[in-house]
């Protein structure tokens, strides 16, 4: 079987769209990740959008999300300050009287794409990913729907289908993920009538907007939000008010999220290997200690046994001593006694014979 | 003890019993609406609000609070107290009922709790703090079950069994108290990641080590406050060693968490230095602070040192009840009233009461359960058949 043409192209166009899929990211790994090279994002331009919600009706559209109660071209509903719910992936809102604004300035509020995703570091299943186009995305079938994704998420932008008993997912712009691998651009992007959104290349969009702020530094803020936000976003923003009078966060900081519970993570190991010895050690040291004290206690009950055995031998020999002693003296004295009686029964026997002896010459 | 078996047929229909019951029946009643309509009908969950108090209360304050386990096993087995062993059984009884009841309770929350073993069987997310918590608490559980094994196993007789078990004491404590240390503190490190939706004043870089160190206060106060609760309806179970030690524990236990809680505080100080978060004090927030500073943490740290060096226990008992309800109100105020601080009031979260109606639920299905096991099994007595271990 030769390979034709038409075939080998459609292969290769196969494996190109293979490394665009399900690439997730590698949060808190311990190499320096700027995010991908040459992926996506959009430039979204304040000073150029009208309100009038057809990104909206578009994204609506293209996701297949349900229709809701008014439809897109009802530009009261922007009187409430609205966010992304489990229907809508994208909403615009109307921000009246920002300072220094000539009129109602609008923002769209849709999932930023992160380089280092929040809640793709908090995913305790990796339902989500980081695809090597920028989109981050999102895998129903292991989600447990713990829900710290929506914790997670500095902007606020996953939510859940609270409504499902048996499927409940969480609902979030996908970038149009779907579409991009086919070579379509978002849908947002696609019908935006005001070029209020532009797409591309991540790095030529940041030298697009450097270009806009340099070329009109009366129109705008010189800041581009989403570069250093929560360590880099794919969608970025300019305004000319201050990005706190839209909405938006300036309190970020510039740390990306898996940055922040990099150094919590990494006590498991510590924990997990210094733990034991330790306790371990501390076991031991208690065991001896009780064993010392166990020892020290036999020791000390077994000299007082000694001492007092011996004290007792000491006493009994000295009184054994002393008792022969008194029986020896006392045998002495007996002998001396008899000895001096007889002696002196001696000595009067020689007197009395003495005596008798000149009575008996006369006779 | 046989002579204990004696016990004299109380009315099935006591009041305890029959509040007990409604309250069984309501969370049943909920527990059908929330697994056949889904948390929407059940909570007032949002967008916003994605945790409400089944996460703020049923996991972040029941972990704490089962607590004792490892504080009081690790203080008999490891650190040699063996003047407490007395209390390791219930000790371990109520953090087993405990950690069973987070995992029943995470069983309403989650949106697809078939699915809760995913992250072991199917794919692990190691980067998510969440998976370092669901790993230690599901080995912990495991090892807490086990460590509970020997009362059941004496009061089935199975000896051979009960032998092997006891022979395991050391291994489990020290992985118990590894686990522990792991996952009570990964459960502060889970807010780490949203600094900007964490009020100043409770956001620290510290969080994991606040939680930790606080649920060795909570697992204390724990033993003694349920001590003196089951010194109030469980005397007649209890035997000579458990009554002769009983003041002992509590006082042991009252000066060491008068002494954590002054670290405790210390860490706090130390903290609030880093973040330079003093400006906040003056605010609303930083009143509602210094009340759980002052009033859920110095409080009772003046008031155990008091009744450990007066030996009230009375002093002691009523502190541990104070103590306990202040690891209520950390939890809470990281969990769910400092969390969001940024929204307006029409977005905050107040939880719908058939969320409050699962979470008494649980607890009562604790109470009468831990009720029914220290009435059948040796938990406040040593089985006279068998050597202490």
């Amino acid at each position: 079987m030769s390979i034709s043409r038409r075939r080998f192209l459609g292969w290769l166009g196969a494996a190109g769209v293979g490394t665009t899929l399900g690439r997730s990211a590698h949060a808190a790994g311990n190499t320096l990740f700027t995010g991908y090279p040459d992926s996506l994002g959009v430039l979204f331009d304040v000073t150029r959008c009208i309100g009038c919600r057809k990104c909206e009706e578009a994204c609506n559209k293209v996701n297949e999300l349900p229709a809701p109660p008014k439809p897109f071209s009802e530009l009261a509903v922007m009187e409430r300050r609205r966010r992304t719910d489990a229907k809508t992936y994208t909403v615009v809102n109307r921000y009246e009287n920002a300072p220094g604004a000539k009129g109602p300035l609008y923002r769209k509020i849709q999932c930023n794409h992160c380089l280092e995703p929040a809640c793709a570091s908090a995913c305790f299943v990796r339902a989500f990913a980081k695809n090597s186009n920028g989109a981050v995305t999102y895998d129903e079938s292991v989600c447990v729907g713990c829900r710290y994704c929506m914790i997670a998420c500095p902007f606020e932008i996953p939510a859940y289908e609270y409504d499902k008993a048996f499927t409940p997912r969480i609902m979030k712009c996908t970038f149009c993920h779907p579409r991009l691998i086919k070579g379509q651009l978002p849908g947002c992007v696609e019908i935006c009538p005001a070029e209020a959104l532009t797409f591309g290349k991540r790095r030529n969009l940041l030298k697009i907007a450097r270009e806009r702020i340099g070329l009109f530094p009366g129109r705008y803020i010189d800041h581009i939000y989403g570069e250093t936000e929560m360590g880099g976003t794919a969608w970025l923003t300019i305004s000319g008010v201050p990005f706190r009078d839209l909405g938006m966060r300036e309190d970020l900081g510039t740390t990306a999220a898996p940055e922040l519970t990099k150094g919590a993570l990494s006590v498991v190991p510590v924990v997990a290997s210094m733990w034991p010895v330790l306790l371990t050690g501390v076991y031991a040291i208690s065991q001896r200690r009780d064993k010392i004290a166990r020892e020290e206690q036999a020791a000390a009950v077994a000299t007082a046994v000694a001492k007092a055995q011996s004290e007792a031998k000491a006493k009994l020999t000295e009184a054994m001593a002393k008792a022969e002693k008194d029986k020896k003296a006392a045998i002495d004295k007996e002998v001396k006694k008899a000895l001096e009686e007889a002696t002196r029964a001696k000595a009067q026997e020689s007197a009395a014979a003495t005596a008798a002896a000149p009575e008996k010459k006369p006779s | 003890m046989p002579e204990r078996k004696i016990v004299i047929q109380k009315p099935a229909l006591t009041p305890f019993n029959v509040v007990a019951g409604i309250i069984v029946v309501v969370g049943l009643v909920i527990t059908v609406i929330r697994f056949t309509q889904g948390l929407g009908a059940t909570t007032n969950l949002s967008d916003y609000n994605p945790w409400g108090i089944w996460i703020g209360f049923d996991l972040l304050v029941g972990v704490a609070l089962a607590a004792g386990g490892y504080v009081t096993s690790a203080a008999c087995y490891i650190f040699g107290l063996k003047r407490f062993h007395s209390a390791v059984r219930p000790a371990i009884l109520t953090g087993f009922l405990g950690y069973a009841l987070v995992v029943l309770a995470l069983h309403y929350d989650v949106g697809r709790p078939w699915r809760l073993p995913y992250p072991f069987i199917v794919q692990s997310g190691t980067t998510s703090l969440l998976f370092e918590v669901a790993a230690c608490v599901a080995l912990y559980l495991t090892v807490l079950f086990i460590e509970f094994t020997p009362a059941a196993l004496e009061w089935l007789g199975l000896k051979r069994a009960r032998s092997i078990v006891t022979k395991l004491t050391l291994v489990l404590t020290i992985f118990g108290v590894v686990l522990s240390t792991l996952h009570q503190s990964s459960l502060g490190a889970l807010f780490l990641i949203a600094p900007s939706k964490l009020h100043p004043l409770w956001y620290s870089p510290y969080l994991a080590l606040y939680f930790f160190v606080s649920s060795i206060v909570a697992g204390l106060s724990m033993v003694i406050f349920e001590g003196s609760l089951a010194h109030k309806h469980f005397h007649d179970k209890m035997d000579a060693e458990h009554l002769r030690e009983a003041d002992g524990v509590a006082l042991g236990f009252a000066k060491a968490a008068s002494w954590v809680l002054a670290g405790y505080f210390i860490m706090k100080v130390i903290g609030m230095a880093q973040t330079n978060a003093w400006g906040y004090l003056g605010s609303g927030y930083g009143l509602w602070f210094l009340v759980e500073m002052l009033g859920f943490v110095l409080l009772p740290c003046y008031f155990y040192a008091i009744g450990a060096r007066e030996k009230n226990l009375k002093i002691i008992r009523r502190t541990a009840a104070w103590t306990v309800l202040g690891i209520v109100v950390n939890r809470f105020n990281v969990g769910l009233v400092a969390f969001n601080y940024h929204l307006p009031s029409s977005e905050r979260y107040f939880p719908h009461w058939m969320e409050i109606g699962i979470s008494v639920f649980v607890v009562t299905i604790g109470i009468l359960v831990y009720r029914f096991i220290v009435t059948h099994m040796p938990i406040l007595y040593a089985h006279p058949d068998y050597d202490a271990h």
